[in-house]
């Protein structure tokens, strides 16, 4: 079996070594290792966003990417994120049901909101078009991320 | 605060922040040192013999603790029918079935382990379909289907494939067809497809050197994982603790208990330490249970002016390999044979039947989305053939007070609500009369096609539920229930019952979110829409309780009689002076008076709640009370459709649902608008597709493809308040329903759109365009 070794990450702010073989994923050792586990497996295979997170920013399916290639990067979880607008307009638009969707669409609609801050329908379709939920009909995710948009979505310093 | 401040309201939900921020735990979020984790090995065919498993080398890998087979499992399970092993034993009967299970130190070294383990097969003739399974000379799937244990009324036929045949006999059909002018006769096909619910299960078990048995469990059944690891495996029930921490949706999927036993045994074969089974995505598809399929035939008869007068009705459920509860699907099918309508002569059986494809347990409506597509199609084809508007045709028939429903229940204005209301108010929101197809020019055609839906949730007789309110020295309560939070947002709807009958901030609810079977009280199972009716009563009974040692406490405190007391708003006032009042949160552990002498003790209140008046189906008439009461709705979906080559869009969906009282319309439009999206997703794009030997060509999200943000209509959910006067301020149901009726109307605006009957689903472009070729698969 190939050897473990310790590296680091900047996860949310803050370095942190782990200790990985190479093959394993980045959503594993987030969650197995820095208790992290706000990014969920839905799929394991690129198709769901359950798992999403930013790597230096952009949002990356972490089933997809191994840790090791995160190696020095910038992470941030659901985890680092704090009384975000959007993590406000969530809980305020009813877009959540079981949740497990949720941190996924999250930092999705965080990442979309960084790059765009007016962003129309199509570039919304285009940004989360990767996230499945199946609770929800999906029409209040689409009105929690408007709402921000309308309202100032920089809550940069978290 | 007025009575009606909080129920009736938009209440936020109580979990939204732990969910939004990632603290919200789900099963499998949880490891520890010294975890020890468990993998399945399943089968690559749909029926074969098992020759032989070696496990010799999975054994000789490092890490593997422990590898377990059939035959440490020498019993068979079913909460109906016990015809399944927990692993299988001598054959496999469909792909996907659990063969083996590794435990092993890691997630990884447990993978390695079990892809080492050697199973050889030899292939046996598979059944591939339900009309395979009934044919003549079919294979038999079970062999030994006369000696298995019923548990439950189930009526297995020995010898055929078939689990269950559940008969409705109602009126004369001799009659009913003597006085239809009119007769419809088709075949419709709903196929077999998944929960996908996006939390995969995972169980983890722990036995201790006491004999403590500690499961953790991503299930809607908690407490029936108690009972039955308890009866399996010989443990006293006492001893066994069953958590349910937040679940990733479930719709039904979680409800079967299963891999349950696996984890307790794998447990078990390392001295009882922690063991976490994971499931990836394609066993939650395959090896778990699934969403269960229909063929159907329904011929109709109608005088000239659109009165049904008859209906024969054959439901063949796709039960899979094992029957769980599917059979009992089966039973509701034939409950609500009719869909919504009023028919005097009805005749239905309703099978479950084994086929050589994963097994079936129940689903979001338990049968009825399946039954209303095959009901609601033929009234359309009806509507043509009578040439009368379809809306009018169910108008004219629409079920209500006064009527009997198939199992002859008569219906009351309490415990049937009002469909015609329902009609009236999606005629207007959906425009329906601008008409149902418009061209929009030479390639595009706009149309509308409407559904209607009904159900009553067919719990055991018996089911029970109790909450437990105890208070906190802020003045606030504590609610203890049994019941799993899934997403529907039960526990947010709960708290709003306790706070109004307590007239109290909702800020001052605190609901428990895990279930822990130890502590909280017994909640049947969280399933069929009946949380808030079961779980709502036994809370306001709890309330009521509480108010009664409230105001026994306070009349000595305040020397006045009992009934001169008022509870609300953290007191215990006289009615007749509010001035005069003691805070709650002085009494939650007693009341003090000044000298130091103490009265009471702490607050804690008790309620409970059972079914009543329900009772088992006669086996030959289906006579009988399966529920306490149905929720209907009319729902309804307008497309554009391309003719050239039948691509679509869904452009509006529409809900019409009479939920007695709306507690809290929000999260009710939220889980309505989800069932209406699941309905399009099944109806549109869904489907196992299943090769000519039974194995599943799409057991994952890439090529088994689920409805995105991208392809969502404009919905409209609007809700009818009949109130059913046994619920919770009047409460209907309402979990399940918003998907019952979408595929059905999804495949009438479609129909109508083509100029054609289309029958069959998935209604993708392509069996769309096979459907109006008229070929027959
Ligand atoms: S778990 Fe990463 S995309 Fe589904
Ligand atoms: S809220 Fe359950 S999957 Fe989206």
């Amino acid at each position: 079996m190939p050897e473990k070794k310790m590296y680091n990450l900047y996860v949310n702010d803050e370095e942190a070594s782990v200790v990985a073989r190479p093959s394993d994923t980045l959503l594993h050792v987030l969650r197995d290792q820095l208790g992290l586990t706000g990014a969920k497996p839905g799929c394991e295979n690129g198709d769901c966003d359950a798992c999403t997170v930013l790597v230096d920013g952009k949002p990356i399916k972490s089933c997809l990417m191994l840790a090791i290639e995160a190696e020095g990067k910038h992470v941030k979880t659901i985890e680092g994120l704090k009384n975000t607008r959007i993590q406000k307009a969530f809980v305020e638009n009813w877009a959540i049901q079981c949740g497990y969707c949720t941190p996924g669409f999250i930092m999705n609609g965080f990442a979309l909101l960084n790059q765009h801050s007016n962003p129309d329908s199509e570039t919304i379709n285009d940004w989360l078009s990767g996230n499945l939920c199946r609770c929800m009909g999906y029409a209040e995710i689409k009105a929690a991320i408007k709402s921000v948009m309308t309202s100032d979505h920089a809550d940069k310093s978290s | 605060m007025d009575e009606s401040m909080i129920v009736g309201k938009n209440h936020l939900r109580v979990d939204a922040w732990e969910k939004v921020t990632g603290n919200a735990k789900f099963t499998n979020d949880y490891t520890a040192p010294g975890l020890l984790f468990a993998r399945l090995v399943t089968s690559p065919f749909a029926h074969a013999k098992i020759k032989s498993i070696d496990t010799s080398l999975a054994l000789k890998l490092p890490g593997t603790k422990a590898v377990l087979t059939g035959q440490h499992f020498p019993f068979l399970t079913g909460s109906l029918l016990k015809d399944r092993p927990v692993l299988a034993v001598e054959k496999v009967r469909y792909h996907g079935e659990p063969v083996a299970v590794v435990v092993a130190k890691s997630d990884h070294e447990a993978k390695l382990a079990a892809e080492a383990i050697q199973v050889e097969y030899e292939p046996l003739p598979v059944v591939n379909t339900v009309l395979d399974a009934l044919a003549e000379g079919a294979p038999l799937i079970h062999e030994n289907l006369g000696m298995y244990k019923v548990v439950k009324p189930a009526a297995p036929e020995p010898n055929t494939n078939i689990a269950h045949r559940q008969k409705i006999r109602k009126g004369n059909m001799e009659k009913g067809w003597a006085n239809s002018e009119v007769v419809v006769e088709a075949s419709f096909s709903y196929p077999k497809s998944d929960h996908a619910a996006m939390e995969t299960r995972c169980i983890r078990a722990q036995i201790s050197a006491g004999g403590n048995v500690t499961i953790y469990s991503a299930s809607q059944s908690p407490f029936v994982i108690k009972k039955l690891i308890s009866r399996y495996f010989n443990v006293d029930a006492g001893k066994i603790t069953v958590h349910t921490p937040f679940v990733g949706g479930s719709f039904g999927g979680k409800a079967a208990v299963c891999l349950e036993f696996i984890a307790y045994m794998a447990s078990k074969a390392v001295n009882g330490k922690e063991v976490k089974l994971v499931i990836s995505r394609e066993q939650d598809m395959l090896s778990a249970p699934c969403h269960i399929g229909l063929e159907a035939k329904v011929k109709l008869g109608c005088t000239k002016d659109g009165l049904i007068q008859a209906a024969e009705l054959s439901y063949w459920f796709d039960g899979g390999a094992y029957a769980d509860q599917g059979l009992a699907i089966a039973r509701a099918g034939a409950v609500d044979c009719t869909g919504p309508y009023h028919i005097e002569n009805v005749w239905c059986d309703s099978l479950c039947v084994y086929t050589n494809r994963p097994y079936a347990t129940s689903f979001r409506g338990f049968g009825h989305s399946e039954l209303m597509f095959a009901i609601e199609r033929a009234i359309d084809m009806m509507a043509k053939k009578l040439n009368i508007d379809p809306l009018v045709l169910r108008q004219k028939n629409a079920i209500r007070a006064g009527n009997t429903t198939p199992t002859q229940v008569v219906l009351t204005r309490s415990n049937i609500g009002s469909l015609i209301k329902c009609l009236s108010r999606l005629k207007e929101i959906i425009n329906w009369d601008e008409g149902a197809r418009i061209e929009i020019d030479e390639n595009k055609v706009r149309a509308k096609g409407i559904g209607c839906l009904w159900k009553a949730p067919t719990s055991a007789p018996n089911a029970t539920s109790g909450a437990v309110l105890s208070f906190n020295n802020d003045g606030s309560v504590n609610l203890s229930i049994g019941a799993v939070e899934l997403g529907q947002g039960t526990k947010t709807v709960l708290a709003q019952i306790v706070a109004e009958r307590l007239k109290m901030d909702m800020s001052k609810v605190h609901v428990t979110m895990e279930v822990d079977t130890r502590t909280n009280p017994e909640h049947w199972k969280t399933v069929a829409s009946t949380a808030t009716f079961m779980v709502g009563n036994a809370a306001l009974e709890a309330v009521k309780d509480v108010i009664a040692q409230l105001r026994q406490v306070g009349s000595v405190a305040l020397r006045c009689s009992p009934e001169q007391l008022e509870v609300g708003y953290e007191k215990v006032y006289l009615k007749h002076n509010p001035n005069i009042f003691i805070e709650i949160k002085d009494m939650a552990a007693g009341f003090m008076f000044p000298n130091g002498n103490a009265v009471g003790g702490q607050l804690i209140g008790r309620g409970n709640f059972i079914m009543q008046h329900l009772s088992h189906l006669d086996p030959t008439t289906g006579r009988g009370v399966p529920g306490p009461t149905w929720t209907v709705g009319a729902q309804a979906i307008e497309i554009e459709l391309d003719k050239r080559d039948f691509t679509y869009k869904i452009l509006r969906a529409a809900s019409v649902i009479d939920a007695g009282k709306v507690i809290n319309y929000k999260t009710a439009e939220s889980v309505t608008m989800g069932g209406m999206c699941m309905g399009l997703s099944i109806a549109s794009q869904e489907g196992f597709q299943f090769d000519s030997n039974g194995l599943v060509q799409n057991p994952n999200f890439r090529s088994y493809k689920l409805m995105r943000l991208t392809d969502i209509p404009e919905y409209i959910v609007e809700f009818v308040e009949t109130p059913q006067i046994d619920g919770p301020y009047g409460a209907r149901g309402l979990g399940e329903h918003g998907v019952i009726g979408i595929p059905g109307a999804l495949a009438n605006s479609l129909s109508i759109a083509v100029g054609g009957e289309l029958n069959r689903l998935p209604l993708t472009p392509e069996n769309i365009w096979k459907q109006v070729r008229g070929d027959s698969k």
